[in-house]
Order: C-alpha cells, then structure tokens, then sequence
C-alpha cells in the first residue's frame, strides 16, 4: 500500500495534521502565531547549518528552533524591544541567514522550494516513521502536559501558586514546537507550516465548548484538509503543500457560514447563559 | 522585627511566614521589609493605597514572585488556592465554569456543584466563562480556589465588581470557610471600608509595613465609635496620616524633612494624633489619607 506516492503523502500528512492540531490550540490561545512563524523561519537556518556542517538535518532544525526561541525568552527578559519587533527581527533574520548561507554553498545542491514550500511528494518509508513515531512523542507529551498547559494559559499566576510548575511547561512546549517544525518541514514546507498549527485550531474553536474538544477537532479538521489538499493538487495539479493550507482556509471559511453547527451551537450557549 | 505577641498555635500551625522580604524590580523597591505570618484559622487583611505592594506580597506568600531580599517559608505540601487579583481569558479558549472550577486538579462532581452553590452561581455551571459579569467571574474564581479545600487561601480582592449585597454575603461566606475548614486566609482590600469583621490581623502597606493590629481593638477603640456609630458593625477601620514618604531607595523622607534608613514611631519624626480629621466615606485611594486598624496593635515595622 505504501509503494504509491500518494498513499505515502496522504499517511505522512494525516500524521502531521494529528500532532499540530493540539499544539496549533495553544498557538491559538497564548497569541503565539508570530512566535511559531518564527521558530519555523529558523528553520531554514538549521538546513543551512546541517548542509554547512554535515550534521543531521531534523536535528540541526530542531536545536536551531529551539535556540532562537530561548534567545527570544532571553531578550524578551531585557525588555528593550517589544516582543512583537523582537520577533519580526528574530523571524526574518534567521529565514534571510539561511538563504545566504545556502547560496554561499555552491558544492551543494539542494532544492530551495521544497524546504520552503514542502514537497510531500517525495516522502519515503523512512520520513512515514520519523513523522508518526515524533508525532506520537509529541502529543503523549501534551496529554502529560495538558493540565500545567492549559491551566497556565488561563493564568500564569494560579498554576504556579498552585503548583503546576507553568514555567516547565512553557519550556517542554516550546521543546515540542520544535520538534513539530522539525518534522513537519517536509510536508507544507518552512513557510506554510504555521497556517497547519492556526488555521485547524480557528476552525476547531466554532465547534469546541471544552478545550479537550476544540484539540481533538484541530486534529482532524487538520487532516480532514491534509486529504482534500492532497486530492485537490492532484485533480488540478497544483503544488501540494499551498494546496492543504488552501483546503484548510476553506475548511475554515465554510465553518463561519451562518447556519453551520458551530453558530447555532454558540448562538445557543449565549442565549443560555444570558437569559 | 517584629513578633507576634498574641497567645495561640501560630508556632505549631504556622502556614506561611515572611521575614524582611522585599521586591526589587528595575532599580525600585515596590515593597521591603514585609514580617508578616498567617497561621491555621487565621485571616490576615492587607490594606493600602493603590500601588502600596498589596498584590506583590501576596505572590510573594504564593510563591509567584521570588523575595530579592529576606526569607519566605512556606508550611510543606502547603496546598493553596488563590485568586489574583487580574486575570484575563483570551476568548479564542472554549472554557465554561465547570472546566475552569477543575483548573488545576481533579474534583468530584458533588465538591464542585458545593462551591458554586455556596458562591451563588450554581446555575452557571455549564456557563462559558467569556459571557460572565464580572461579579460572577469573580464568584467563579472564589468557588474554584474553595473547592480546592486549600490549606492557605489568597484572595486579591475577591469582591471586584460584586453588588453590595453580594460582597457582605461573600465575606460573610470566607468567613464560615475559615470557621468550618480552619484553613488561613490572606484577604486583600483596596476598599478601605471593607475590613472584615473576621479579621484576626490587618496589616496596611505602603511600600513597607506601616501598622497592623486587630480590629477587635479598632471597634472597641473611641475613634471608631465616633467615626462609624451605630452602623460600623462588620466594619473595623480608622484612618490615619501619612506623614512619611518611602524613597526609591528604601530610605524614609519624613513630614520634617528629614531622611532615616527605617520609620519607627517614636523616634520623633511621625504624628500619629489626628484620626478623627478624616471622612472615611470620601476616602481618596491615590492621596495619602488610608485607613489603619487602630489601638494597642499599632505597630511599625
């Protein structure tokens, strides 16, 4: 089953969407889209510096994530810019390093659209197994993490009066934003991995009414757009990974449609709680 | 330093203490030299103006905020349950009451519809947190940090935008939690009207602790009588002058002009006799008029 390509790129890509579904809420709750943006930019350097040193590519992205996300937590602590230029300057520094330096390498050839834009294509056997095993570490981790997680989304201040340790859980989840870009770049790409983690997660919020349920949703929703994505680009033989980020924009937009599920649900909340 | 004379089990039951801790954020002390100790059955108010360091000496008790200077002990496995004083929910999280009273750890069914019943709002259960007033926001988070059945309770102005009825019944209701579950309280009031007759200890902040004492002495004492009268039941509070100033560095500008590294009374520079020149029901948060506990208690740290 596996020989085909597409059945490897839709096994691969379904596998992706499970594991940013949950993250992608928390992206979602804590305002932290321009953060994952540029943890994901900082990707590109880590594929620079894996060429440059022959090291490991996944974990050159990996320790590159996560050393800008701890330079970002480091400069955010010296309170000299506001976290929003920080990130601007962090995000588009790290991508434009990455091209130069990719462009100095001319012994290497490497395609520069696919790490940007994801090539889902040409997943292997091999990339199945890092995509789902990674995949299955990182959400056994957000469901060990989940109550520290959400309870200091909601506030810093009680989780750590009571106990649940929210600055280890801040830094675990960042471990795991790394670790999701690490694994993830193959299959939308450096640039389009954000909009797998925030577009879901939005769709999902019409229909949740717990938190539990709004990860759950994100998930599938994700892979629901994975499968009708990856249809869609070989119907109209279209780039692969824009084309799941497109299925999960009109996931999104049919989700905001009057009469939908999620407003008549909403709709009825409101009106129970304030009669 | 400052001891606590009063008879009682604060030795053997001791929750929280603090000694000499301070503050320090970009250069400036927001509070120094707080003693202050919160036992078993114990409420301990905290009043001040605006900015005094009421809040972060509560995270200090919880632990939020780490002391630059002097010592925190905390009883072990001292179980808390704290509302802060500010918090907001980012709409975009799905969160009704009943998710949010199991914020932090499991709690069974029965446990959970008990705190809400005794807060009030047992019909908003299934509610979404985003549609509540802010006065059963509040109600919610009161109930969430009960029906934890903590050892120490922190509540930083628990009472923020409930109507006036429903603050006496809210007090009225910490009160019976301390009596029926003997766990202590640390209470926070901007309102200087509000001191809880239940009271054991307060303590005014401003930047330092200024005076504390018990309202027990407050409501027997002839300034309260006259200040309140016949309606000053469940109200212990009187008021006094600031006649220093707290320093960015820690030193103490007096009423005379001149500067010491502390403020103790009776070393010539304070002028505490003039309590009764205050309007107690026009009370200015930001000037330098606020309402102390009076009597014997009178301290200065």
């Amino acid at each position: 089953m596996l020989d085909d390509f597409f059945v490897r790129a839709m096994v691969a890509g379904i596998g992706v969407a499970l594991t940013t579904g949950p993250l992608g809420c928390f992206v979602v709750w804590r305002r932290m889209a321009y953060f994952g943006d540029t943890m994901a930019h900082s990707a590109l350097l880590g594929v620079a510096i894996s060429l440059l040193f022959d090291l490991n590519l996944l974990l050159s992205v990996f320790a590159v994530a996560v050393a800008v996300s701890l330079l970002l937590l480091f400069l955010q602590r010296r309170q000299a810019l506001s976290a929003d230029a920080l990130l601007g300057i962090l995000s588009h520094s790290t991508l434009a390093i990455g091209l130069v330096l990719v462009a100095f390498m001319s012994w290497v050839r490497i395609d520069l659209m696919a790490f940007l834009f994801g090539d889902i294509l040409a997943v292997t056997r091999e990339d199945i197994a890092l995509i789902w095993g990674g995949g299955l570490v990182v959400l056994a981790a957000v469901v060990w993490l989940w109550r520290p997680l959400v309870a200091s989304t909601v506030s810093e201040d009680i989780a750590e009066a009571e106990g649940l340790k929210p600055e280890r859980a801040r830094l675990l989840f960042m471990l795991l934003m790394a670790l999701v870009i690490a694994i993830s770049m193959k299959i939308v790409g450096i640039l389009l991995i954000t909009a797998l983690l925030i577009i879901p997660a939005a769709t999902a919020r019409r229909f949740s009414a717990s938190p539990e349920r709004m990860a759950v949703f994100a998930s599938l929703i994700g892979a629901l757009a994975v499968v009708g994505g990856l249809f869609g680009s070989l119907h109209y033989d279209t780039p692969s990974g824009p084309s799941i980020v497109v299925a999960a924009l009109l996931l999104f937009i049919l989700s905001l449609l009057p009469g939908s599920r999620g407003n008549r649900a909403e709709a009825a909340a409101n009106r129970g709680v304030r009669p | 330093m400052l001891m606590d004379t009063r008879a009682g089990p604060q030795g053997r039951n001791q929750l929280v203490e603090l000694r000499q801790a301070g503050i320090r954020r970009s250069g400036r002390w927001l509070v120094r030299g707080v003693d202050l100790s919160i036992g078993r059955g114990e409420i301990l108010t905290l009043i001040g103006p605006n900015g005094a360091g009421k809040s972060t000496t509560a995270k200090l008790v919880t632990g939020v905020l780490r002391a630059d200077e002097g010592t925190v002990q905390r009883a072990e496995d001292l179980r808390i349950g704290y509302v802060p004083q500010k918090l907001s929910i980012d709409w975009t999280m799905p969160l009704t009451v009943r998710r949010l009273m199991r914020l932090t750890g499991r709690l069974a069914d029965d446990d959970l519809t008990d705190a809400l019943s005794a807060t009030g709002i047992a019909h908003l259960v299934e509610a979404e947190v985003r549609h509540l007033s802010g006065g059963e926001f509040q109600r919610a988070l009161l109930a969430r940090a009960i029906a934890r059945k903590p050892d120490l309770l922190v509540l930083d102005e628990p009472v923020q935008g409930v109507d006036f009825a429903g603050e006496t019944a809210l007090y009225d209701l910490i009160r019976d939690i301390r009596k029926t579950t003997g766990c202590g309280i640390l209470l926070i009031s901007h309102d200087l009207h509000m001191v809880m007759a239940g009271t054991d200890t307060v303590i005014c902040l401003n930047g330092h602790v200024c005076c504390r004492g018990t309202p027990e002495a407050v409501s027997r004492s002839e300034d309260y009588q006259r200040l309140f009268g016949g309606n000053a039941r469940g109200l212990a509070v009187y008021s006094h002058r600031h006649d220093h100033t707290h320093l960015d560095d820690g030193r103490v500008l007096h009423g005379d002009g001149s500067i010491t590294d502390h403020c103790h009374p009776g070393d010539g520079h304070h002028d505490h006799d003039h309590h009764q020149e205050h309007d107690h029901h026009g009370h200015d948060h930001h000037g330098h008029d606020h309402a102390t506990p009076a009597g014997e208690g009178n301290r200065h740290a």
